[in-house]
């Protein structure tokens, strides 16, 4: 008699939907999924390692390439950590200023989230609208920063510098004509501020767009609904944080529960689920997008009326301008002990959480004193929710396990570091 | 938020027998457990009514070995001069550490109860172990495993103890502070053999900031009070 055995399926590391660098071994019978065992550290850099030999301020950099799809929330959380040790705060403004870009983060995270969920489970339009909104949303970042992925744009006491007043704008060259160049350049006359303002109004209409193409759509709710269902007190077991846990019903926000910076200043609601599945998921992303939109258009407001420091003005901590510099012997000193040496952290160890797109990113910081952290943990948000994609995947189909893994929100830069 | 202080002296009450140290720094409470205490301890925290730590948030190990070691002299005028006043080989110890090497370092979260605290175990060298919490929170797994990978400590009861982040046949832990940075080994692939192979790393180690440990500043007053420097 012909004995039936289970086999074994190997998929990625190069695969369109393993997001990234995921191998991933799955125990088949038939179509259905027995086992998955995921094969990770195929993107590992130790970036922890690396961290332990540099100055504070020369791995803010390192932060960005962790999650490289929310660089400014990583950033977030090892500046609020040495900020935290150092018992300093930074200057308002500079908080409504990461409040913004968090959530202007949120939004960039969200709507690739979607775009890749989408193309996973085969809707090829909603990717393109996605990356059209990003495109904005990355002007922005290099509009304040210089870059448009990794920014490096938050530092301990504040950040780099203050919003510009002009928002840069497109040049004629030989694919675009004046014409071309002048549409383009309409939403880009005025201040970033204003170019933001622009986008808090148009987005919400976006977002209708998306869910019209996908919310009530029948293909989209059978490859969603019911898929991949984690109950509350699985999730709080299996570690989730952020959408992961909400999706589950739990309303749990670092934002509320435990906040920081500007936070409880602004007005937002928690979107919560009801079954868990990935569909739920999906609707608590998409609601996020909404509350973070509202978020922006409150910092907004306040930005335009309240002009101030961006930076704390200590400068043991922070450099000091490059006009004193010149002229003011002791900014000259600062300026170097700054640039060749550091600062030091006073001896401890702290942990500090952000509301993450993905969840609570945190990191943890040993210093013993030194000009270089001792020892830093980052706690990728991504990684105990790949850890429970075996238990979320079996008894499913081998296309769902492409469904789940895309509504977990995986990017791998976290989870290998 | 519960008040730190008020679950501060709950544990104390409740868990005394298995602390070594319980520390508030920044606002975070940092208990220090003796080892074998944990599976106990984490029991407690998880099911008892005035904790109810739901949440596992992260499992990682720290090395000790050079804590407090600098590789710059900046305490006194040294007649070497700017350069060579940096020790790179040995290292420059500034205060003692008398604690074992290594630790493993729980952060744990209660949704319900909104407060959060941090469990510090030191662990004994030979064998260098300590029980699993992977059925207390199912999340310890790869935290586990992540934990022995770079850092090689072993949990003992832990289902499926492999490594996670370093490649397949990977030799040593490379977060340990003996590790060097650049690593053993680099990969290329030979065409004569027609494979890739493993040859000892070509680059040299190099520091280009030394790292410097001042106690002379403004922190220092506020450091007596943080109380926070596990051997001050």
């Amino acid at each position: 008699m012909p004995q039936i055995r289970n086999y074994t399926l190997n998929f990625g590391p190069q695969h369109p939907a393993a997001h990234g660098v995921l191998r991933l071994v799955l125990e088949m019978d038939g179509e259905i999924i027995r086992r998955a065992d995921p094969h990770i550290g195929l993107l590992h850099r130790a970036t922890e390692k690396l961290v332990e030999s540099k100055p504070y301020n020369q791995s803010i950099g390192y932060m960005d390439r962790l999650d490289y799809v929310s660089m400014m929330c990583n950033e977030h959380a090892y500046v609020m950590a040495i900020e935290k040790l150092l018992g300093v705060q930074a200057p308002i403004r500079a908080q409504y200023i990461r409040v913004m870009f968090d959530e202007i983060t949120r939004i960039l995270n969200h709507l690739l989230w979607l775009g890749a969920h989408g193309l996973d489970i085969g809707a090829m339009t909603i990717f393109l609208y996605c990356f059209r909104e990003r495109e904005d949303l990355l002007d922005c970042y290099e509009a304040v920063s210089g870059a448009r992925m990794h920014a490096t744009y938050y530092r301990p006491g504040g950040v780099y510098r203050d919003l510009p007043d002009r928002m840069p704008q497109y040049k004629p060259s030989q694919w675009h004509g004046e014409k071309d160049t002048q549409k383009a350049n309409e939403r880009r006359e005025g201040s970033l501020l204003d170019f933001i303002d622009d986008f808090t109004q148009r987005f919400p209409g976006l977002v209708d767009e998306y869910e019209t193409l996908l919310t009530e759509n029948r293909i989209w709710k059978q490859r969603t609904v019911d898929i991949g269902i984690v109950s509350a007190e699985r999730a709080l077991q299996l570690g989730f944080t952020g959408p992961m846990l909400r999706g589950s019903g739990v309303e749990w926000d670092l934002r509320k529960k435990q906040t920081y910076e500007v936070y409880d200043k602004m007005d937002f609601d928690i979107p919560v689920g009801v079954n868990g599945d990935c569909y739920d998921r999906y609707l608590v992303r998409v609601e996020e997008m909404r509350q973070s939109n509202r978020i922006i258009k409150q910092c907004v407001a306040w930005l335009r009326e309240n002009p101030g420091p961006v930076m704390l003005d200590d400068h043991k901590i922070t450099m000091p301008k490059r006009e004193e510099m010149k002229g003011d012997m002791e900014s000259l000193i600062h300026h170097f002990k700054l640039y060749t040496e550091g600062y030091c952290l006073p001896r401890g160890e702290v942990y500090s959480a952000v509301e993450h797109p993905k969840g609570e990113f945190g990191i943890y910081l040993v210093s013993d004193g030194a000009n270089k952290p001792y020892r830093v943990k980052v706690r990728a948000s991504g990684f105990p929710h790949l850890a429970a994609l075996d238990e979320m995947s079996r008894g499913h189909m081998l296309a769902d396990v492409v469904a789940i893994l895309s509504s977990q929100d995986i990017v791998f830069g976290e989870v290998d570091r | 938020m519960a008040d730190i202080e008020v679950l501060a002296g709950e544990v104390k009450s409740r868990l005394g027998d298995h602390i070594i140290d319980s520390v508030i720094a920044c606002n975070e409470l940092t208990l220090e457990v003796k080892p074998e205490s944990i599976r106990t301890v984490c029991l407690l925290l998880r099911d008892e009514d005035p904790f109810k730590f739901d949440q596992l948030i992260d499992i990682c190990a720290v090395d000790y070995l050079q804590y407090g070691v600098a590789e710059w002299a900046t305490e006194d005028v040294t007649s070497t001069g700017f350069e060579r006043a940096a020790d790179r080989e040995h290292g420059i110890r500034i205060f003692d550490f008398d604690k074992p090497r290594f630790a493993v370092i729980y952060h744990l979260l209660s949704v319900s109860d909104n407060h959060r605290i941090r469990l510090k175990a030191f662990l004994p060298e030979d064998p260098l172990m300590i029980e699993s919490v992977v059925d207390i929170w199912t999340a310890a797994d790869w935290f586990e495993r992540e934990a022995f990978d770079l850092m090689g400590i072993l949990f003992e009861g832990h289902p499926d103890l492999r490594r996670i982040l370093t490649d397949y046949g990977f030799i040593g832990h490379p977060f340990r502070k003996d590790f060097p940075l650049t690593g053993n080994v680099e990969m290329r692939y030979d065409a004569n053999e027609g494979r890739v192979i493993y040859e000892p790393v070509s680059i040299a180690p190099r520091v280009l900031v030394p790292k410097v440990i001042r106690e002379d500043n403004r922190y220092m007053s506020e450091n007596e009070e943080v109380g926070n420097a596990p051997n001050s």
